[in-house]
């Protein structure tokens, strides 16, 4: 009979083992599944996860890993605090939709003035108004005890209802002949998420998440807050003998999903997406969840995860149009990532063994 | 000689990396009282699961009145007449006696009938107890009843108790030692698991003594000193605390008027605590688990706040401080549930050391943690308190419970507080870390600390405190010089407890 053996201590090993091993029976499992699609499993793969890399048309798709990896890893930054301190914000992608309306909001108050200034307070507005929503479920979480989870993912719908309302109303473009959208911003030069290096897709949002990586990771293994962050996760009651405020603690981690939500949406906003329009948002808050988790909830990790997961989305792009793969396949080649990697994720605390049945 | 009622020989039982039982064989006869004692880890565990069919052994037999005895689960050891009862009780508190009692059985008989024989058992055996309570208003010496008796019903021949008397008053133990007795008097045996030497020297017929998964050694407990028995037991001359008498020295904390709400549910109210703590002493509280223990202790950490003037430290207020403040000026605190409160149980001993040394040790600058220094408090901890481990950097839950409660105390100790409260210093602790730890408690009141010691063991309190005081549903008893207290005064003083009269038996 196969039995699970606690480990006396979580395996190093396979901390690091379990996400390959997820992705491995993600491509094995995702091959089985573009079988059934009659595809050529092998040619599937290599066109999702190699394509992209070291294809002809590299050069084209290699700048827009960082575009698409960027607002993946920010916002699973944000995310990986909460995740750890057990406070569960699923609604990633309210928080971005928001920070995108009140940076381009900002901008758009300006035009058509030229000032350095407009960008930074754009950035600002950004996360003003990412930290802004995720407030909202934190405040009512510490006050009256509703559960975040829900109250934050509700706020997406919300705030995409918000995000049709300024397309069509209050932001949109006053010379786009009644078109729903903005005015497109990338356009703007004061108001411009820029490349740094033309051709390179290294945009400020690029700049930010690496450096939101460095700051995660210092915080987390050098600082106090970081300690406070995983011991309320591990051991709530333990934390609050250690003296942790568990409500200060709620809203600090939301506010620093928020914040860093709204400020990958801002950089969307204002750079590779250009304007507000009713479809902006494409799903990188709720994929930042998967991230975080790919990346177990570590700042190094969810770097590689999010490169990894920016992969499957411009794959899946190649795929779907050399391919004529379907859009919800990649979804369900993301999907089974997360799956695996929870699956095989007992294997850190677990060790499998055989053993005859006791009668 | 007559043939025995259940005869072990060559038990055997090895886990991954341990061997719980090697050769273990005694004979246990009818109506015999027996004891099985030895520290924890000792097997002693393993070996009574094995008799109630929840361990299968590698090697040995059994014979239950000469019939090979080999239970594939405890239903099978219940038939052939071996009955437990467990020290947790699986009891449901919604639900009444009698349908607490109904859901062991295979085929209960109507719930009328079980009231009727509850009753005619709970007579017979001078065990109050009335069928249609709720099980959630018991006592735990009521609670307990309802498993011996949902025991006795099947009649058994072999009756296992697991550390029963753990939780009860010195009055609930007279009650149920009549009630073994009178067992015992019917041809039922005994075995009787307990680390309370004294009364195995009351009660018991035989004893059997476990070390390492080893009989070390048989001994008849009425013969045998407690000391002796200690010694073979841990296989070393035992230690035993010394006290040396000193003047009391000025107050340093003081509870005026102390009241809470329960925190939660199952929570008990603090009611109007009124206490002066002074240095150098130590004040020993004893009462039944579930009394205010915990809701004290959170009091007085600071995880639980109360009005400002309610706990004064030195003269100043406290009552409104978080806990990081009330570790500044001196007053430190070890909560009884040492996985998850005292420790993070995944968490490495270092950073369980961070927990709650950060502040007093200078763990951290501006917020940046110092782990080589940390690193280097954890590593005097386990050096001065001989915390068994490979080293720090291991996680709390790979340490034995023992181990780890060594390490929690110690942590606080090393601090060199001025008030320590300690919840249950040496619970589930072997016989000698437990006594390494009341004599650091001692030692430290030597120098001038003022300790607080909760604990549910008497005995252990009567041994180290200078005064002893008794909750009681939240309310704490005056505090009385711990010398010259008989238990009768104990006993009073716990009071309020249920069922205090003895049982009155007919034999």
């Amino acid at each position: 009979m196969l039995m699970l053996e606690k480990r006396p201590q979580p395996s190093r090993g396979w901390t690091f083992a379990t996400p390959i091993l997820a992705v491995v029976l993600t491509m094995l499992f995702g091959g089985l599944l573009f079988a059934a699609l009659g595809q050529d499993p092998l040619v599937t793969i290599r066109t999702i996860f190699l394509d992209p890399l070291f294809s002809e048309f590299a050069w084209f798709y290699r700048p827009q890993l960082l575009i698409k990896g960027a607002p993946l890893v920010l916002i699973a930054i944000g995310l990986s605090f909460g995740f750890r301190a057990g406070i569960w914000n699923i609604g990633a992608e309210g928080q971005y939709i928001v920070g995108a309306i009140c940076g381009a909001a900002v901008g758009l108050a300006f035009y058509p003035m030229e000032s350095f200034i407009i960008f930074p307070l754009m950035i600002l507005a950004g996360a003003f108004g990412g930290l802004l929503w995720a407030m909202i479920p934190g405040i009512l979480r510490v006050r009256f005890g509703t559960n975040e989870i829900l109250v934050s993912l509700m706020l997406v719908y919300v705030a995409e209802q918000l995000l049709a309302s300024m397309a069509l109303g209050a932001l949109r473009n006053p010379d786009g002949m009644g078109f729903p959208g903005s005015r497109n911003l990338s356009q703007y030069e004061s108001a411009a998420n820029l490349e740094i290096i033309a051709g390179s897709g290294m945009h400020w949002g690029v700049v930010t998440a690496f450096i939101a990586v460095i700051v995660a990771y210092v915080a987390l293994s050098r600082h106090i807050f970081g300690f406070n962050v995983r011991l309320s996760g591990q051991s709530p009651r333990a934390a609050r003998f250690a003296g942790v405020n568990p409500s200060v603690l709620v809203l600090i981690c939301m506010a620093i999903s928020g914040a860093l939500a709204g400020l990958a949406g801002l950089f969307e906003v204002a750079g590779p997406a250009g304007q507000i329009s009713i479809d902006f948002n494409v799903g990188y808050g709720f994929t930042a969840i998967i991230v975080a988790f790919l990346g177990r909830l570590h700042p190094v990790g969810i770097l590689l995860a999010g490169g990894l997961m920016a992969l499957t989305y411009i794959g899946g792009e190649i795929a779907q149009s050399n391919l004529g793969l379907p859009i919800a396949a990649i979804q369900i080649l993301q999907g089974m990532l997360l799956f695996f990697l929870l699956a095989v994720d007992v294997l850190t605390n677990y060790r499998i063994t055989w053993t005859r049945q006791v009668a | 000689m007559t043939e025995p009622l259940l005869r072990l020989s060559g038990l055997t039982k090895a886990y991954p990396g341990v061997v719980a039982n090697k050769d273990v064989s005694f004979d246990i006869g009818r109506g015999e009282v027996h004891a099985l004692l030895g520290e924890n880890g000792a097997g002693k565990s393993t070996l009574v699961k094995t008799i109630y069919g929840l361990v299968k052994p590698d090697a040995g037999t059994m014979t239950l009145e000469g019939q090979p005895f080999q239970p594939s689960e405890p239903r099978a050891a219940r038939a052939s007449g071996v009955a437990m009862v467990f020290q947790h009780f699986s009891l449901f508190d919604a639900m009444n006696v009698a349908e607490n009692i109904a859901l062991g059985m295979e085929n209960p008989p109507p719930q009328a009938e079980i009231a009727a024989q509850v009753r005619t058992v709970s007579d017979q055996y001078g065990l109050p107890l009335d069928p249609d309570r709720i099980v959630g208003e018991l006592s735990a010496g009521e609670r307990q009843r309802v498993e011996i008796i949902r025991c006795l019903l099947q009649d058994p021949k072999l009756l296992i108790m697991d550390e029963p008397t753990s939780v009860l008053t010195p009055q609930e133990v007279d009650i149920l030692f009549e009630t073994l007795r009178k067992l015992s008097a019917e041809g039922t045996a005994i075995l009787y698991i307990s680390h309370k030497l004294e009364e195995i020297r009351a009660l018991c017929d035989n004893a059997t003594v476990l070390r390492l998964g080893e009989v070390v050694g048989t001994c008849d407990p009425r013969q045998t000193s407690a000391r002796d028995m200690a010694e073979l037991m841990v296989g070393t001359t035992l230690h035993v605390p010394a006290k040396a008498d000193k003047p009391a020295g000025e107050v340093i904390l003081a509870l005026s008027g102390l009241s809470a709400k329960a925190p939660h549910r199952f929570g008990t109210p603090l009611r109007d605590i009124t206490l002066e703590v002074r240095k150098g002493e130590v004040l020993g509280i004893g009462g039944v688990a579930g009394n205010g223990q915990d809701e004290l202790v959170a009091a007085l950490s600071g995880e639980m706040k109360t009005a400002k003037a309610m706990v004064s430290f030195k003269g100043k207020t406290i009552g409104h401080l978080p806990p990081n403040t009330r570790r500044k000026i001196g007053l430190l605190t070890a909560p009884e549930e040492r996985m998850g409160h005292a420790a993070a149980p995944d968490m490495s001993l270092t950073e369980n050391a961070i927990l709650t040394a950060m502040t007093r040790e200078k763990l951290t600058t501006k917020g940046f943690l110092h782990w080589a220094k940390a690193r280097s408090f954890a590593e005097g901890v386990i050096a001065a308190f001989d915390v068994r481990t490979p080293g720090p950097q291991n996680a709390a839950r790979s340490l034995s419970g023992g181990n780890l409660q060594k390490f929690v105390i110690g942590r606080e100790i090393m601090q060199a507080p001025e008030v320590l409260v300690v919840n249950q210093p040496t619970w589930g602790v072997d016989a000698s870390a437990a006594a390494a730890i009341r004599q650091a408690l001692l030692d430290l009141a030597e120098k001038g600390t003022a300790v607080i010691v909760i604990s549910q063991d008497l005995d252990e309190l009567m041994e180290i405190s200078d005064r002893f005081a008794a909750l009681n549903e939240g309310r704490l008893s005056a505090p009385r010089p711990a010398k010259g207290l008989t238990v009768e005064e104990i006993g009073l003083m716990l009071g309020g407890a249920h069922d205090m009269e003895v049982a009155h038996v007919d034999a």
